[in-house]
């Protein structure tokens, strides 16, 4: 569990709680961010491999999901293999996941008629083992629901993105109601940095992480995904992540 | 006929005998135009048009090529018929959706048919008899009749669309009635006494009142399983069991003949003469008994097995050639994990033109950019080029929004989209893009100018201006938004 800051008492412990959970030899395999900063806050130092994580946008977002999908989309695309994407609405367009280093090739499309097929699609591919990354654009996922696709990740080893996207605003406080998935975050736009020139930088996020299991939550001040799907920290703020290793985790930004 | 067939203007019948007269049998277009109908005596009719040609009718060849027909209708459902002079009959329960619904399906198969020089019209409804009005006596070349209200549609038409013998008709004509309502209101027995049993059982089929089974098309070399039951089978459990099994003997079928299935039909004949099937496809030949009775087991739950099942039928309806391929063996390169299964068992479920992958195309037009291919199309490494930002969300259509900008090349200082107002912190732009004259002439010179909008929290869209700002021929100078950035 690479934490630098966790005792090894912690970590005898952890380790007592994991078997304690039981279930098959579980893939504890994780795919970092290449972000220190956010690798440490999550346990594994990644995003766990065989996992359900959900992530959601902020004001907006939460209609149009498009930073969402593209922070999702820049997951997928360092993870192997083909990726399986599941939509009732089809307003994705594909050349800027391709800008986020997903390419054409891998991603394949299904487009269900309702959030129940959606659901059920998810999980088949979760559960298929083949894929590298499964992800559907969900309004609701119930704990049940959340439940299966999570054991269905479990058992197959493949990662699963739950892109929460609702029709209004207000339905967006079902972010709130308890699922299984090991993460959920939100990103939201920010402000980006003004150029010395009319033009626009590369985009910005504010990344939450709202819930993570067996770790704290924390929020970061980031740069959008690059060309092969990578975050990166402010670069005049890169200097200050080192110092904040040992800080508090919030000190970003 | 080839080089020698007469062309479309000519008048051409079809002659036959009936008894000892010679009579047409069959007009076509510009025969019926020139006052020829069905049943006039040959002789008539070449004194009536000049120009006229005529040929024999060739009962049994038409009726074999009817078959011939069916038997290609199969790809569209499990259960079809030749319904003789003139007809195929489509059992569509369960088939449309992998045809993208019942409108798209019967227009596909109505062009299909038209691309091949046959003209034809199809109809969908509750029962045979309905449909085959409908495809007859209205005068659209496609119809779907909603669930349920075929039998109102069928009591408007004329009694011709009860498929009765002419001199049924022509009787009934001349005793007054004319609808198919007015046959149903009159009293039955006396009608019977006069016309004989069949009038009231084509009316009964007609409106639903009676079932009308047939037997399905099936070709000679078509490789089947068939099991009878003693006592006929109902539960879903029971079903899938009996599924495995028939699939482990089709699969022994096929390895003998060195085949895979690419689609299977599994027939139920129902206790009440009914037929229920199930159709599933796959992406590439298939002979694993496990990945066959998964898909097929898949979807039982839409079987409605009614008193119980005493036969079922399973039939690979298109089989190909197995392709064997060899096995990886180098130490360095890691075998790509098949995932054709995975792409059948989601097609077959939610239908495969739902199941796909995008292609780059080369314009310039945004949502000219991209088109869609099958999931298992190989992959030739092509992408967009990355030049311009694209959003990751793009809007179907291009929404109008409310902007103030400067002429002709500055991004809008504020603009406002589903009433909210957003005000433009910093803009890229403009990115011109150009009308692909040689698609369509009104874009000769129409030009969009894209510009990348950053509003003050930070959100980004993609908006443009039809038209180049200078020269109103360009574009109308609106301005719209098209997408969502991250």
């Amino acid at each position: 569990m690479g934490q630098p800051a966790a005792s090894p008492a912690i970590a005898a412990l952890r380790e007592r709680i994991a078997r304690l959970e039981g279930g098959p030899a579980r893939n504890r395999a994780t795919l970092p961010f290449g972000v220190p900063t956010i690798d440490k806050v999550l346990p594994g130092g990644g995003l766990a491999l065989g996992a359900l994580h959900e992530v959601a946008g902020g004001r907006n977002g939460a209609i149009d999901g498009a930073a969402a999908a593209l922070f999702a989309a820049g997951i997928a695309a360092r993870t192997k293999g083909k990726v399986l994407w599941c939509v009732t609405r089809p307003d994705l367009f594909a050349p800027a996941l391709a800008q986020a280093g997903l390419l054409p090739g891998r991603v394949v499309y299904v487009e269900a008629g309702d959030e129940a097929s959606v659901l059920a699609c998810f999980e088949e591919g979760l559960r298929h083992g083949g894929l590298g990354a499964v992800l559907a654009e969900l309004a609701r996922l119930s704990m049940t629901a959340s439940r299966r696709l999570q054991l269905a990740a479990e058992a197959s080893g493949a990662i699963g993105i739950a892109i929460r996207r609702w029709r209004r605003q207000t339905e967006a406080t079902d972010f709130g109601q308890p699922t299984a998935a090991v993460t959920r975050w939100r990103v939201s736009a920010l402000p980006s940095r003004p150029l010395p020139v009319p033009g626009i930088g590369r985009a910005r996020w504010r990344l939450e992480l709202i819930r993570v299991r067996a770790g704290e939550s924390a929020d970061f001040e980031v740069e959008a995904c690059d060309d092969k799907g990578r975050l990166a920290l402010f670069s005049d703020l890169a200097d200050r992540s080192l110092k904040a290793r040992n800080g508090p985790v919030r000190a970003i930004g | 006929m080839g080089q020698s067939a007469p062309s479309a203007e000519t008048p051409v019948i079809m002659l036959g005998r009936q008894g000892n007269r010679r009579l047409v049998l069959a007009a076509d277009a510009a025969a019926r135009a020139a006052g020829l109908r069905v049943g006039i005596p040959a002789s008539k009719a070449q004194v009536l048009v000049p120009n006229l040609q005529s040929f024999d009718l060739d009962a049994a060849g038409d009726a074999e090529a009817l078959d011939r027909m069916a038997l290609w209708s199969l790809r569209y459902a499990p259960i079809v018929a030749a319904d003789p002079p003139d007809g195929l009959i489509i059992d569509t329960t369960g088939a449309d959706h992998l045809h993208g619904g019942e409108d798209a399906m019967l227009e596909g198969l109505v062009s299909r048919m038209a691309s091949s020089g046959i003209e034809s019209r199809a109809a969908v409804a509750d029962t045979w008899g309905a449909a085959h009005a409908c495809a007859r006596f209205l005068a659209r070349p496609t119809f779907v009749a909603p669930v349920g209200q075929a039998t109102a549609i069928v009591r408007d038409l004329p009694i011709g669309a009860l498929r009765l013998p002419h001199d049924i008709v022509e009787g009934l004509l001349t005793l007054g009635f004319e609808r198919v309502r007015e046959v149903e209101a009159a009293p039955r027995a006396s009608l019977t006494l006069r016309f004989g049993p069949e009038l009231g059982r084509r009316l009964d089929q007609a409106i639903g009142r009676r079932s009308e089974p047939f037997e399905p098309a099936r070709s000679a070399e078509l490789i089947e399983v068939r099991r009878a039951f003693g006592e006929p089978i109902g539960a879903a459990e029971t079903i899938a069991r009996y599924t495995g099994k028939l699939v482990a003997t089709l699969c022994e079928a096929l390895e003998a003949k060195g085949l895979g299935a690419r689609r299977l039909d599994l027939l139920f004949h129902r206790v009440d003469n009914r037929i229920e099937a199930i159709r599933v496809g796959t992406a590439v030949p298939v002979r694993d008994a496990k990945r066959l009775t998964r898909l097929l087991t898949d979807r039982i739950e839409t079987v409605d097995p009614g008193f119980g099942i005493e036969v079922m039928t399973l039939a690979a309806t298109l089989a190909e050639p197995f392709g064997s391929k060899q096995i990886i063996s180098s130490l360095v390169e890691e075998p790509e994990p098949d995932i054709t299964d995975l792409f059948d068992v989601l097609a077959n479920r939610i239908g495969e033109q739902r199941l796909y992958r995008f292609a780059p195309v080369e314009s310039d037009v945004p949502e000219r950019s991209v088109r869609r291919i099958a999931p298992n199309a190989p992959d030739d490494g092509t992408s967009w080029p990355r030049d311009w930002p694209r959003p990751p969300r793009l809007l179907n259509h291009p929404e109008p929004i409310e902007t103030m900008a400067l002429l002709p090349d500055h991004p809008p200082v504020w603009f406002s989209w589903r009433g909210i107002r957003h005000r433009v912190a910093r803009a890229d732009g403009p990115e011109r893009v150009f009308g692909e004259w040689w698609q369509r002439d009104a874009e000769l010179i129409a030009v969009r100018d894209y510009f990348q909008v950053e509003d003050e929290s930070g959100e980004r869209f993609w908006i443009y201006r039809a038209g180049d700002g200078e020269d109103p021929g360009t574009g109308s100078y609106k301005w719209f938004l098209h997408g969502v950035f991250a």
